[in-house]
C-alpha cells in the first residue's frame, strides 16, 4: 500500500491503496464518487475525464500514487454554489447527451478545452473533444453545447443569473 | 393543499430541455457499476482464447488457493450443466437451436466463451485468480465462413444437430397471394429484350452495437425477492427469462434497470453472467456483482449485421420493376440470442421499402459459425434491406441509364395511393414521399452538386464528388401482437402504463418502455401534461424497476413512443373518464354537460368548474364521491397496436473521394424525414443525429474482424474504430408530417430511422463519386485502402492481397503479442 | 480492468532511478506518463514487478537550450511541448507532430522521452526526431551516453535504452526558420498513423537548400527518407519537384502490412504524402 493525498471538489482525502489502483478507480471506489464513468481500458472514450492540476486526463490511465499531491477536479464538483457550470447548462439546453454515459468525461474536455481556447471554432471543437466517444449523439449537439458556453462564458455575456463563468480550479 | 390547474399550452411539439438531464451533467448518475451492496463479492470469468475446443480438464487448484477467493466455480460446480439461455424466436417449426450454456460444458464454441468463474472480495482479486486458472484444451478448426458453413458436408459447430443452417424461412409473394411469383418475373425478364435482370451480392458486415457503458449486474439475494440490477433495455423481459433460464418463479424476482448508458439492441440481451449472478448470489447467500470490461465486451456482447444478400431484380427497360428476389446468408454466431434469429426475418418486410414490386421472394438462411452471436442492434434487419434496395436501385439506374432519384421516383407509391398494401402484406397507412424529397433535394442542392460533379469529372479533378440517395421506409412500433404471433416470435408486442394521480395533484406515471438515453421521461411528460391538462413538472415518468412498473416489454424497435406512448394516452383518457364521474357529482351536474379542457371540467355554459387536481384530492379524501365507484382515479392501460407505422426519409448525401489515397469525406449529409408528428423537436433531431453516426460508422468505419482461428482482432476500442466527433460533420435534418393513422397520436417512431437509411446513402455516394473512372463496387466498410484498391483494380494495375485479419508491429496495442511483450514500455 | 500487482517506486532524482531500476531487475518497467504503458498494464499484456515513476523528478521535465540544441527533458509532455516557445522556434517540426498524438488528455500526460523510448513504429515522433538527427541522452550506472537518432532505434519497441538505464533527455540541433510539415494519415481521428510524413526544409531565395524527411509507420522502425532529401535539395520548391522528390519516399522502407493497410498501399500513400508534406511545408 502505498499512501496518497489528494484533494478532490474541494474536499482534502489521504488513503493507503494499491499501487495499481487507477485515478478513476479511486475516485469512484474509495471516495464514492461515482459521477466519473469508465467506459473501456484503452484511454480510448474518455468517459472517465477529469481535470487533474487544471489539465484534463483520463483517469483511468493515471494511477491512484501518481496524482498525490494533486489536485482533482470532477463532474461532482463542477457546479458552484448550486450553479451549474456553463458547460453543463449549454450541454443540457442544447440536448448535448442522451443516454449520459460520455457526459462527464465530455463535460471536463469541454471545459478545459474552453480555458485553452475561449472562442474555438465547430472544427477545433471537434478536434478538442476527438479523445471523448460518444454512441448517442453524433456530436453535433454536443458541439453546439460547447459553442453556446464559449459564448456564455464571454466576459460581459448575458450569462443567466447567479452563473459564474470560470473554468476550473487551476484551469491553464 | 390542492394546487389549481395552470392552463397549460400545449407541451406536444415543444422542444423542451430532458428532465432527466439535471442528474447526468452533474454526475449524480447511478448507473449499474456504482451500485455495490454491503458485501457484494465480485466475479471473474475465465473465457477461452480458443474458436472451437475440447475443454480436456479445468484446474482451479491455484486459483482457489488466491488471496481473497470465495471459490472457483464451471458449469458442474454450479449444477448449471443442463441451463440453456432462451432464444425467444424460433422462426421455424425445426429450428435447430443448440444449448447456449452459462458456462461452457465440455467444449468452446466461440473465442471469448465463459468457461468458468471465480468469485472474490474485489473485482482486482477476481482478476488476478482467473488467470490463475488453467484450461487445458484441445483445439479444433473453427468454422467462420457462412456461406461454406451452410453447404453440405462442411465441419459443424454443434455435430448434434447434423447442420450448420439453423434454419430457413421463406416469404414468397405469389404463394402468398401477397403478390405475383419471382420465378416468373425473371423469367419473363430473362426472355424478354425490353427488360433487364440486375443481379448483385452486398455484404453486411458485421458490426459492434459498442454502447459506451459497458454490461454490468449486481445480484442482491439478500431480501425476499432477488434483486437483480442490470444495464439492460428489457428489465422486464429479462425477468421473465430468468425464470425460464432458472426456474425462479417470477414473483421472486425484482429486476431494476437503473441509468443505463446506451442499448441500440446491444442490452436486448439474456446474459449468461446475468445468470451466473444469480446463481452465485443464491448459492452464497451474498451480493454478487459482475462489470465487464470493454475488452469483454467487444468479444462477448452480441454484434450485429453479418450478411450475405444476394439480390435479383428485374425491370422494364422504361424502369419499372417487375419483381425482386432476396436470398440472406444471415450468420448467427455460435448460439442463438434471445431474438437473433428474428433479426433478418424482419428485414423481410422491408426489402420492397417504398417501392411497388409486383413480386418478391425472400430466402434466408440462418448460419452457425465459431464467432459471437449476433442478435439486435439498431435498426434489426430493416438496416440491412434498405441497404440491399437502396443499393441495388442505383445499380439498376446504373443500369438503364437513368438519374437514381428519377428511377426511384417512377416506382414509388405515389402519395395519393395511400393508404397502400405491399407485396409482403403490410399496410403502409400514410406517406408522402414526394414531399420529403423535393425538400431534402432544395436543402441539398442537388442540381448544384450535379454540376460540380459533371465539373470535376471533366476536369479529372484528384478528388471526385458523388451523391448519395437513399429513400427509405421502415416499420416501427413493434408490434401488433398478433403479428408476432404469426411470426412465432415469443412475446406479444403491447405495452402497459398507468397513471396514479397523487393527493397533492401530481401526476405518477409508471411505463413499460424502459430508457436508456432516448428521453423518455421528457417526451411522455409532454403528453401527460397534454392529456390531462397538468403542469409538465407535475409528472413524473417511473420506469426500469418491475416492483414500480410491474408490467411491460420494454424498449426496443422505435416502440416506446408508438405503443409504450398510445398505452399512456390510454391510461389518461381513463383517468379523465373517473374524474368526470366525480367532477359531476361535485358539480351537481351531469357528465354530458361537462367539458375538459386544460385540466378543468367545466360545466358548459357557465363558469363553474374543477380543476383535475381538485378532483384527485377529492378522491383521495373519499369524503363525497359518487356511488358505484372506487375512490381513485388511478388508471391502467395496455395497449396493442393494429399496425406498425411506416417512418420514412429522404437521405442525401455529398461524398468526396480523394482519387490520389482513396479517402472518403462525408462533406454535407441532408436527410428530411417524415415520422408523422413530433412530440419534442428537440430530442427528434437528437435521435436522428445519433442515427446517422451509427449508419454512416457502418459505411466508413466499423467492422469486427476475425482471423483464421476464429479470434476477434479488433477487440478494443484503439482497433474498432469508432468515429470521434472529429470524423463526422454536422448534418441538416428536418421532418415533414404526415400523420400516421394508426394510434391517436399520429406519431411513427424515430429512434432507428437515422441509422436505417444512412448507410446507403453513403454507399451509394461513394460509388457515384467514382464509377466513371470503372469502379463498381465497394465493400462495407468503404475504408481508403478499398477505395483505392478498387480504383487500381478498375485501371488495371495489379494490387496486393490485403491481410484483413491480422496487425503490423505498430499501432498500439494491437501490436503487442500477448505472449511476449517486448522491448520498453514507458 | 486493472493491473496486475506491481510494487511502486517513485524516485525524486535521475540517480535514485537508475539504482531503482538496477535493484528492481529486468522485470521492472519505467513509468513516464503512462499514457501507452497503462493501458497494457490494464489489459495486462504486461505484468511488470516493479513500476519505476519518473514524475517525480522535476529535472526531467525541463526545456532548454544552449548555443546549438534545444534540449528537452524526457518527461515533458507532449502538452507542454508543442506549446514550447523553444520548440517552436527552433525545432517546429517537433511541436507539429506532436501536435498530431492521440487527443487533448492523453497528451496532457504523455511525454517526449516517454513515447520515444516505447517506439512503437506508428509514433509520431520517432520520425521527426530521426530527421532532425536528435541525440538522446540515456543515463545507466556507468555514468550518461549520447546515442545519435539513427542509432536509437533499433527494432519494433526497441530502442538503444540498455537494460538499467532510463533516457533523460533528447536534444535536438536548432533548425531555426526551417519550413516544416507533419502529414499524417489514419483511418479515424484517434487512430494511430497508418503513414505519416515528417518534413523539414530550410528554403534560400526560393530554393530547397537543405532537406530532412522522415517516415512513420513504413518500417519496424522510424525511416530517413534520404532519396527524397537529395531530389529536393537544390530544386524550387513546386508540385512537380514535390511530385519528383516524392517517388523516392519508398526507398530502403519495408512497409508492414495489416488490415488497415497492404504494403503496396502503404507505399503509395507514402509517396502521394511525401509530396503533399514538401508542398505544405514549402508553402
Amino acid at each position: 500500500m502505498t499512501e496518497v493525498r489528494v484533494t478532490v471538489d474541494g474536499v482534502n482525502y489521504a488513503d493507503d491503496v494499491e499501487p495499481r489502483m487507477l485515478l478513476a478507480q479511486y475516485l469512484r471506489e474509495t471516495l464514492g464518487k461515482t459521477g466519473t464513468l469508465i467506459g473501456c481500458d484503452t484511454s480510448n472514450c474518455g468517459a472517465c475525464t477529469v481535470s487533474l492540476d487544471g489539465q484534463s486526463v483520463k483517469s483511468c490511465s493515471v494511477l491512484a500514487v501518481q496524482a498525490d499531491g494533486s489536485e482533482v477536479t470532477t463532474i461532482e464538483g463542477l457546479a458552484r454554489d448550486g450553479n451549474l457550470h456553463p458547460v453543463q447548462e449549454a450541454f443540457r439546453e442544447c440536448h448535448g447527451l442522451q443516454c449520459g454515459y460520455c457526459t462527464p468525461g465530455m463535460i471536463m474536455a469541454a471545459v478545459d478545452l474552453l480555458g485553452d481556447n475561449p472562442d474555438p471554432s465547430e472544427q477545433e471543437v471537434r478536434e478538442g473533444i476527438e479523445g471523448n466517444l460518444c454512441r448517442c449523439t453524433g456530436y453535433q449537439n454536443i458541439v453546439r453545447a460547447v459553442q453556446t458556453a464559449a459564448r456564455n462564458m464571454k466576459p460581459g455575456a448575458q450569462a443567466p443569473a447567479g452563473q459564474t463563468a470560470a473554468p476550473v480550479a487551476g484551469g491553464n | 393543499m390542492t394546487t389549481t390547474a395552470e392552463p397549460t399550452t400545449a407541451e406536444i411539439g415543444k422542444a423542451r430541455v430532458r428532465k432527466e438531464d439535471e442528474r447526468l451533467i452533474t454526475g449524480r448518475s447511478r448507473y449499474t457499476d456504482s451500485i455495490t451492496p454491503p458485501g457484494t463479492v465480485h466475479i471473474a470469468v475465465v473465457r477461452s482464447t480458443l474458436a472451437r475446443a475440447t475443454i480436456n480438464s479445468i484446474d482451479k487448484s491455484e486459483a482457489e488457493k488466491a488471496p481473497g477467493v470465495f471459490g472457483v466455480f464451471t458449469a458442474a460446480d454450479l449444477g448449471a450443466e443442463q441451463v440453456g439461455l432462451p432464444c425467444a424466436w424460433p422462426i421455424t417449426p425445426d429450428q435447430k437451436a443448440p444449448q447456449r450454456p452459462v458456462l461452457a460444458v465440455g467444449r468452446v464454441n466461440f473465442s471469448g466463451e465463459g468457461v468458468a468463474v471465480v468469485v472474490a472480495r474485489s473485482a482486482a482479486a477476481a482478476r488476478d485468480a482467473a488467470e490463475l486458472v488453467e484450461v487445458d484444451y484441445t483445439p479444433l478448426d473453427p468454422v467462420l465462413d457462412m456461406e461454406a458453413a451452410a453447404q453440405d458436408g462442411a465441419e459443424l459447430v454443434h455435430p448434434d444437430l447434423g447442420s450448420n443452417v439453423s434454419a430457413t424461412w421463406v416469404f414468397d409473394s405469389g404463394a402468398a397471394g401477397t403478390g405475383g411469383d419471382i420465378g416468373e418475373a425473371i423469367r419473363t425478364a430473362e426472355a424478354d429484350s425490353d427488360q433487364v435482370v440486375v443481379r448483385r451480392r452486398f455484404r453486411q458486415q458485421r458490426l459492434i452495437p459498442a454502447f459506451m457503458e459497458p454490461r454490468s449486474c449486481v445480484v442482491d439475494p439478500t431480501g425476499e425477492q432477488l434483486t437483480i440490477w442490470a444495464a439492460t433495455q428489457v428489465p422486464h423481459i429479462l425477468r421473465t427469462m430468468t425464470t425460464v433460464t432458472l426456474g425462479i418463479p417470477e414473483s421472486k424476482l425484482r429486476v431494476i434497470a437503473p441509468d443505463v448508458g446506451g442499448g441500440f439492441g446491444g442490452k436486448i440481451g439474456v446474459l449468461p453472467e446475468e445468470m451466473l449472478c444469480v446463481l452465485l448470489a443464491q448459492k452464497l447467500g451474498k451480493p454478487v456483482k459482475w462489470t465487464e470490461t470493454r475488452s469483454e465486451c467487444m468479444l462477448t456482447a452480441h454484434h450485429a449485421r453479418d450478411q450475405i444478400q444476394d439480390l435479383t431484380i428485374t425491370a422494364k427497360r422504361d424502369g419499372t420493376i417487375t419483381g425482386l428476389d432476396v436470398h440472406l446468408y444471415a450468420d448467427m454466431g455460435a448460439y442463438l440470442g434471445l431474438v437473433g434469429p428474428g433479426v433478418p426475418i424482419l428485414g423481410a418486410f422491408m426489402f420492397n421499402a417504398i417501392y411497388k414490386i409486383p413480386a418478391l421472394k425472400f430466402t434466408c438462411s440462418n448460419v452457425f459459425t465459431n464467432k459471437t452471436l449476433t442478435d439486435a442492434y439498431r435498426g434489426a434487419g430493416r438496416p440491412e434491406a434498405t441497404f440491399g434496395i437502396e443499393r441495388i436501385m442505383d445499380e439498376l439506374a446504373v443500369e438503364l441509364g437513368r438519374d437514381p432519384m428519377e428511377l426511384r421516383e417512377q416506382n414509388w407509391i405515389s402519395h395519393e395511393e395511400f393508404p397502400f398494401t405491399t407485396v409482403v402484406g403490410l399496410t403502409y397507412d400514410t406517406g408522402n414521399y414526394e414531399q420529403a424529397t423535393r425538400r431534402a433535394m432544395e436543402l441539398f442542392d442537388y442540381a448544384g452538386l450535379r454540376r460540380e460533379q459533371e465539373e470535376r469529372r471533366k476536369n479529372n479533378d484528384p478528388v471526385q464528388l458523388g451523391i448519395g440517395i437513399s429513400t427509405f421506409t421502415e416499420m416501427c412500433g413493434l408490434a401488433p401482437s398478433r403479428v408476432l404471433g404469426s411470426l412465432d416470435y415469443g412475446a406479444g408486442g403491447w405495452e402497459a402504463a398507468s397513471i396514479r394521480m397523487l393527493a397533492t395533484g401530481k401526476v405518477e406515471v409508471t411505463t413499460g418502455a424502459s430508457a436508456h438515453g432516448q428521453g423518455h421521461e421528457t417526451a411522455f411528460s409532454q403528453i401527460v401534461a397534454d392529456k390531462l391538462g397538468v403542469p409538465f413538472e407535475d409528472v413524473e415518468i417511473l420506469h426500469g424497476d418491475t416492483q414500480v412498473a410491474p408490467k411491460g416489454l420494454d424498449t426496443y424497435g422505435s416502440r416506446s413512443l408508438v405503443v409504450g406512448g398510445i398505452a399512456i394516452v390510454n391510461a389518461a383518457e381513463k383517468v379523465i373518464e373517473k374524474a368526470r364521474k366525480i367532477a359531476a357529482h361535485l358539480l351537481e351536474a351531469s357528465e354530458d354537460d361537462l367539458e375538459f379542457a386544460n385540466g378543468q371540467f367545466t360545466v358548459k355554459g357557465t363558469d363553474k368548474g374543477k380543476a383535475i387536481q381538485e378532483i384527485a384530492f377529492a378522491a383521495f379524501m373519499a369524503h363525497d364521491y359518487p356511488e358505484g365507484m372506487e375512490p381513485s382515479l388511478d388508471s391502467d392501460a395496455v395497449f396493442d397496436p393494429e399496425n406498425f407505422s411506416f417512418p420514412h426519409g429522404t437521405h442525401l448525401a455529398a461524398i468526396e473521394v480523394d482519387t490520389e489515397t482513396g479517402r472518403v469525406n462525408l462533406r454535407n449529409y441532408v436527410c428530411v424525414d417524415d415520422i408523422g408528428n413530433v412530440i419534442n423537436p428537440l430530442i427528434v433531431e437528437g435521435q436522428v443525429h445519433g442515427g446517422l453516426a451509427q449508419g454512416i460508422a457502418q459505411a466508413l468505419f466499423e467492422e469486427a474482424n476475425y482471423d483464421d482461428q476464429g479470434t476477434l482482432v479488433n477487440a478494443t476500442f484503439v482497433d474498432y474504430t469508432l468515429p470521434s466527433a472529429a470524423d463526422l460533420p454536422s448534418f441538416t435534418t428536418e421532418t415533414v408530417s404526415t400523420p400516421s393513422t394508426t394510434n391517436p397520436l399520429g406519431v411513427k417512431g424515430v429512434g432507428e430511422a437515422g441509422t436505417i437509411a444512412s448507410t446507403p446513402a453513403i454507399v451509394n455516394g461513394v460509388l457515384d463519386a467514382i464509377r466513371h473512372l470503372g469502379v463498381t463496387e465497394i465493400e462495407m466498410p468503404t475504408t481508403s485502402q478499398r477505395v483505392w484498391r478498387a480504383l487500381q483494380v478498375a485501371k488495371g494495375h495489379s494490387v496486393q492481397q490485403t491481410p484483413s485479419t491480422t496487425h503490423s508491429p505498430g499501432a498500439g496495442l494491437g501490436s503487442i503479442d500477448p505472449n511476449n511483450p517486448k522491448g520498453e514500455v514507458q | 480492468m486493472i493491473p496486475a500487482k506491481f510494487d511502486y517506486v517513485r524516485p525524486s532524482s535521475v540517480e535514485e532511478a537508475v539504482s531503482a531500476l538496477q535493484q528492481a531487475g529486468e522485470d521492472a518497467k519505467i513509468l513516464a506518463g503512462g499514457q501507452s504503458l497503462l493501458p497494457v498494464l490494464r489489459l495486462r499484456l504486461a505484468a511488470p514487478s516493479t513500476v519505476i515513476d519518473l514524475g517525480g523528478i522535476p529535472e526531467l521535465k525541463r526545456i532548454g537550450e544552449d548555443e546549438q540544441y534545444v534540449m528537452v527533458g524526457a518527461m515533458a509532455t507532449h502538452h507542454e511541448v508543442m506549446r514550447n516557445d523553444l520548440i517552436n522556434k527552433h525545432v517546429e517540426l517537433i511541436a507539429r507532430a506532436t501536435e498530431t498524438v492521440a487527443d487533448p488528455q492523453v497528451r496532457h500526460r504523455g511525454t517526449l522521452g516517454g513515447a520515444l523510448a516505447h517506439a512503437d513504429p506508428a509514433g509520431d515522433l520517432g520520425a521527426a526526431a530521426l530527421a532532425l538527427d536528435a541525440e538522446f541522452v540515456i543515463l545507466g550506472s556507468g555514468g550518461t551516453r549520447l546515442v545519435p537518432a539513427a542509432e536509437f532505434f533499433q527494432d519494433y519497441f526497441t530502442t538503444a535504452i540498455g537494460e538499467g538505464e532510463i533516457l533523460t533527455m533528447v536534444r535536438f540541433p536548432k533548425y531555426t526558420g526551417w519550413k516544416t510539415h507533419y502529414e499524417k494519415f489514419n483511418r479515424v481521428a484517434q487512430a494511430w498513423s497508418m503513414v505519416a510524413v515528417a518534413v523539414a526544409l530550410k528554403v534560400e531565395g526560393g530554393t530547397i537548400s537543405q532537406a530532412r524527411v522522415g517516415l512513420t509507420n513504413m518500417g519496424n522502425v522510424p525511416i530517413r527518407a534520404t532519396g527524397v532529401e537529395r531530389a529536393l535539395v537544390g530544386q524550387a520548391a513546386g508540385p512537380d519537384v514535390a511530385k519528383a522528390a516524392a517517388e523516392h519516399a519508398t526507398e530502403g522502407t519495408s512497409a508492414p502490412s495489416d488490415a488497415d493497410a497492404a504494403s503496396d498501399y502503404r507505399e503509395h500513400l507514402a509517396k502521394v504524402l511525401t509530396g503533399r508534406a514538401v508542398l505544405a511545408a514549402a508553402g
